[in-house]
């Protein structure tokens, strides 16, 4: 499908039927330096957009990750739990953080696209 | 920079850029976070090699007169007159209250004249705190054409003494005037990594030229305050802000080993600086409080600010420094904690967002002092 994003540098993969992935983007994952701690949420947790519902911690600091979306976690990539440097090494890949069934799929039109994006962190 | 902004750059300012540095301001300059490498692998990168590193923001102060060292003494609980020369000593400035104003380095140049070196953040209050007490007995200098860089790590000793050979056999905590290149340094053996290493004064004009030398070996990469920050940490090494301050004498901040023998009770110049009894006193029966290092159980970074609970909840203490040391590959934190709970045997708490983490009390440092001491 297609690739949304958010003004907190999420990423948002649009996987059909509802279902999404969510991870950080290569912009932020520079921003943020070397990751060192990722608090994930549970599996059958509910979040609704705009909670804290992850925290990533580099070595200076700890972030929050926003839900860009509102929805059920339906699954958590625990790899971040041991390997918080696979965000690091390919956040828009093997460093997802979570997938999210949305319970109100038209927010998805609030996101960007990557064109959007792009200039959205260029200013 | 924009017109009318106050924040200063050191002469390496380019240099950073150039490198590719993430630059952020610290202590009215603008300074570099990290590098490309990134704070894990300049942290690695120190304990294995040799990191340069950027410490030009922090003060140096020449102090001179005829009473100069016994001036000095006014001001700090430790032994100056007798400090040999070309010799470097830690010493703290400390307040009537008994609290710390700043820590430094003190170094004998000889003819009645000190080096000091204090913090960034603090250089402007340390150098009116000179004149208030000594200016009508010294001349006292605060040097804004120096740059100051460190090479810390074990081929730190190697590098520079490719440079320049006499330097190897120089001990921890000692001083010299070397020149590199044609370039006249001011060189200590010291740092603040726990790591062997040496701090370089140079003028200016001069520094790109010397960083530009060091960085001609493949053993040196320029560090950033990052990793500056964690090498410190896991050395146990007191941060002003952090660990010290005006509220907390140096004997609550578990810095009694910088105290010299001569200025403590009984000794031969006893006292005579400010707060003396306040200090003095605590250095007899015990303080309230003690800082520590503390090893939190499970990844998560418990960070300053956060609250330490004994397991009947009440809060025993605070953390002053924490986050991730990397050479360990978890997260360690000092902390000031009510003296009785300093020991490894108390179980401890700290409440991150509210949820309970597991903390030993350790002894610090977490990684162990690798000074040459010849």
């Amino acid at each position: 499908m297609s690739i949304k994003y958010s003004e907190d540098h999420e990423w948002v993969d649009v996987k059909g039927d509802d279902l999404v992935v969510i991870g950080i983007t290569d912009f932020a994952q520079e921003q943020l330096g070397d990751l060192v701690y990722v608090e994930l949420p549970e599996v059958g947790d509910e979040c609704t957009r705009g909670d804290n519902i992850s925290v990533i911690e580099s070595v200076k600091a700890a972030s929050d990750l926003v839900a860009p979306v509102s929805g059920s976690i339906v699954e958590v990539n625990s790899q971040l739990e041991d390997e918080p440097e696979t965000v690091t090494e390919d956040s828009m890949g093997e460093g997802w953080f979570i997938k999210v069934k949305l319970s109100n799929p038209e927010e998805l039109d609030d996101l960007m696209d990557e064109e959007a994006y792009n200039s959205f962190i260029e200013e | 920079m924009t017109v009318g902004s106050e924040i200063r750059t050191t002469p390496f300012h380019k240099m950073h850029v150039d490198a590719g540095a993430k630059m952020v301001p610290f202590a009215g300059y603008e300074m570099p976070v990290s590098y490309p490498l990134g704070i894990i692998k300049e942290h690695s990168h120190t304990r294995e090699k040799a990191g340069l590193f950027d410490v030009s923001h922090m003060g140096q102060i020449k102090l001179s007169g005829e009473h100069a060292m016994s001036a000095l003494e006014s001001l700090v609980p430790v032994d100056i007159i007798d400090l040999p020369l070309m010799k470097t000593r830690y010493a703290l400035f400390t307040s009537e209250n008994g609290g710390v104003m700043d820590d430094l380095m003190v170094t004998n140049l000889g003819d009645n004249s000190l080096f000091l070196v204090v913090n960034a953040a603090c250089k402007d209050s340390d150098y009116d705190h000179l004149q208030n007490h000594l200016g009508s007995s010294c001349d006292i200098e605060l040097y804004d054409d120096l740059a100051l860089l460190a090479l810390q790590g074990p081929k730190a000793a190697n590098v520079l003494s490719e440079l320049v050979p006499s330097v190897k056999e120089m001990a921890f905590m000692t001083a010299k005037q070397v020149m590199i290149n044609d370039i006249d340094c001011f060189i200590t053996r010291s740092g603040y990594t726990g790591e062997d290493g040496f701090e370089i004064s140079v003028s200016a004009q001069d520094a790109e030229s010397l960083a530009s030398i060091m960085l001609a070996s493949d053993e040196v990469e320029w560090i950033g305050l990052g990793a500056r920050d964690s090498l410190r940490l896991e050395a146990g090494l007191s941060l002003y802000g952090h660990e010290l301050d005006t509220s907390h004498s140096p004997v609550e901040s578990s810095l009694n080993w910088a105290l010299s023998k001569v200025r403590r009770l009984g000794g031969e110049r006893e006292g005579n600086y400010l707060g003396d009894k306040i200090i003095l006193n605590q250095l007899e029966n015990g303080s309230e409080t003690k800082v520590v290092g503390l090893l939190p159980e499970g990844r998560m970074p418990v960070r300053d600010g956060v609250i330490i609970q004994d397991d009947n909840g009440n809060q025993v203490g605070y953390v002053t420094s924490g986050g991730f040391g990397p050479t360990l590959n978890k997260p360690i934190s000092i902390a000031r904690l009510e003296s009785k709970f300093t020991n490894s045997q108390s179980k401890l708490f700290a409440l991150v967002r509210e949820k309970k983490i597991a903390v030993e009390a350790v002894k610090l440092p977490f990684v162990k002092h690798n000074y040459y001491r010849g």
